[in-house]
């Protein structure tokens, strides 16, 4: 490996043997990544477009000639599909209810966090970051466990006067709890990126506005949204994607139902997947990625003037 | 902050509506606590009792003795260390050669570890299953870690962290002829250790809490992770409402993550600061 490299000598008549060794040092260096992102990224992502413009079925992966090739049917079927269609509006219902009030709740505790207030305050950080890292199969549990209908949660509305009801088995009272999960787990990773953002803002904007006798709420309006607003952008992109491939709290807390009134898509695709049925699995698949895609493509636009 | 330290009526209003907030998020530990260290009878006879009348360890007797959860919790570390180990590795070699080295399709590499982080699991679960069964990986804990051994989070978090080491020291040592392998391993990683820091915690809290692929991947009980072993063990019809058994084994699976967190919440939050992605 030693290159001995005398004084004066012209380096840019080495060059083209040097660059070519470089680049492939620089390779080898990427050749664990690049493995597994070849094995487990980039082909199953071109096979899984392959397979949703197949029949393709779980009884066929020992015999593949006998799978046909079907165009977009699978699509069509897909469309066709009511649960599908139920389904995409589930996971519509999720992101537009879920993404607000998780954005909600973490600038409300990062504004909190980041008014001056000093005691206490890597406490609350803690506290309210801690659900980003707690297991979400063991907390779905938790909340089958307070919300089953003689749950701790009913036990608390009974001694105040009301008749809890039946929260995982009423379809119309499912969404709302597997929401409030999603918020729980969520709000911490939102609080962390606005006291990020928070404390990036300069502190001399501020005694200016006060200098200029603005208060509180006017400098939180005028000077702290605004100032803020590439940091929402992102928080609101990363919980979007993040919200449309929700799989675990509907799967753990009540696996779709009851009625499918929480199935998402990503659910869909793992019960079609459970059934055998690949090439369909496949294509709903594609739905989600498409939607990834098109808010990341948004996400690119919005946030390229800051850049 | 003048304006603010005016408004001291203000302030205690403030802490109030935190301690609210924090007593809130709290709640599910507070349940879980408390129902694990429930018997069976209790619970059946008063379930949505807040607190124990008679505390009882036996549940977490149960969990080992008869549940398999020395089993789940032997495969999840198992499948944390080939995860943490593959990513210190990949990772470092990866984000060092994306921030340090000049090469041809450095922007390709660049764009794959973006996309990477892209592409959700919902898509390629299904293939990747079929890559896993082809290479007689199914039901095992390699088929399981696998996936997960390079991820593109951690390269970046390398690359990001290795684009602030300047580049004059590592300079020094090429015109003193060193080659990059001893440029990369006694030059720059003793310098990444931060960055090592947040990898090996970030790839750990993936590996330990990753659900949706182990579900896929294991198909018989001796291979189950934590996560798959406790969610089977809820849907056998003998324990439905079994929960003081079932609220163990959420501790069981929960606690490592948490006192890590609790000791080394800076890489934590780092680690989704400064991406936003788990």
């Amino acid at each position: 490996m030693t290159v001995t490299v005398l004084p004066g000598a012209p380096r840019r008549a080495r060059r083209p043997r040097g660059a070519a060794r470089r680049t492939a040092v620089a390779w080898l260096f990427l050749a664990p990544f690049t493995v597994v992102f070849l094995v487990y990224t980039a082909i199953p992502t071109v096979a899984a477009l392959a397979f949703s413009l197949t029949d393709l079925r779980g009884a066929d992966l020992r015999h593949p000639f006998a799978v046909d090739f079907t165009g977009l049917e699978n699509y069509l079927r897909l469309f066709q599909d009511q649960s599908f269609l139920r389904d995409i509006l589930n996971t519509a219902v999720f992101v537009a209810v879920g993404v607000p009030l998780t954005m909600g709740t973490g600038l409300a505790l990062a504004l909190a966090l980041n008014s001056g207030i000093r005691r206490m305050r890597g406490v609350f950080r803690t506290v309210f970051f801690a659900p980003v890292v707690t297991n979400i199969v063991a907390v779905a549990l938790i909340w089958q466990y307070a919300f089953n209908a003689s749950g701790t949660v009913n036990k608390v509305l009974g001694a105040v006067g009301f008749a809890g009801p039946n929260w995982l088995d009423d379809p119309n009272l499912t969404m709302p709890v597997v929401i409030l999960l999603g918020v729980w787990r969520n709000f911490g990773t939102a609080m962390v990126l606005f006291l990020a953002g928070l404390q990036a803002i300069p502190q001399d904007v501020y005694e200016a506005a006060s200098l200029d006798g603005a208060g509180r709420w006017q400098q939180l309006r005028r000077i702290t949204l605004p100032l803020l607003r590439p940091t929402t952008l992102m928080v609101s992109v990363l919980l979007t994607v993040f919200y449309l491939q929700v799989f675990d709290e509907p799967y753990l807390l009540t696996n779709g139902g009851p009625l499918g009134s929480t199935e998402s898509v990503a659910l869909y695709t793992y019960h079609q997947f459970g059934v055998g049925e690949f090439g369909m699995s496949s294509a709903a698949s594609f739905v989600t990625l498409l939607l990834v895609m098109l808010v990341s493509a948004v996400q690119f636009r919005l946030l390229r003037p800051r850049a | 902050m003048t304006g603010v330290r005016r408004r001291s009526v203000a302030r205690p209003l403030l802490y109030g509506a935190l301690v609210l907030c924090a007593l809130l998020t709290l709640l599910p530990f507070v349940w879980v606590i408390s129902g694990s260290l429930r018997g069976l009878d209790e619970i059946r006879s008063d379930p949505g009792a807040w607190l124990p009348h008679h505390l009882t360890f036996g549940n977490f007797e149960r969990l080992f003795a008869t549940e398999g959860f020395g089993r789940f919790l032997a495969n999840s570390v198992v499948v944390a260390v080939m995860v943490v180990a593959g990513n210190i590795v990949a990772a470092s070699a990866a984000g060092y050669a994306l921030a340090k080295l000049d090469f041809a399709g450095r922007r390709i590499a660049f764009a794959a570890v973006m996309g990477a982080m892209m592409v959700p699991l919902t898509t390629v679960f299904v293939t990747q299953f079929v890559i896993t069964v082809d290479l007689g990986l199914a039901d095992t804990l390699t088929g399981i870690a696998l996936p997960s051994l390079a991820l593109p989070l951690s390269v970046f978090i390398m690359r990001q962290y290795a684009m602030s080491i300047p580049d004059e020291l590592l300079e020094a040592a090429r015109i003193d002829g060193a080659g990059e392998f001893r440029i990369f391993f006694g030059i720059f990683l003793p310098l990444a250790g931060p960055a090592v820091a947040t990898i090996t915690i970030m790839s750990f809290l993936n590996s330990w809490n990753n659900f949706l692929w182990p579900l896929i991947v294991a198909q018989s009980m001796s291979g189950y992770t934590l996560p798959v072993g406790l969610a089977a063990t809820s849907q056998a019809a003998a324990h439905v409402t079994d929960y003081g058994l079932l609220l163990a084994g959420a501790i069981v699976v929960m606690l490592p993550v948490l006192v890590l967190f609790l000791f080394l919440q800076r890489y934590f939050v780092q680690g989704v600061a400064g991406t936003g992605m788990r």
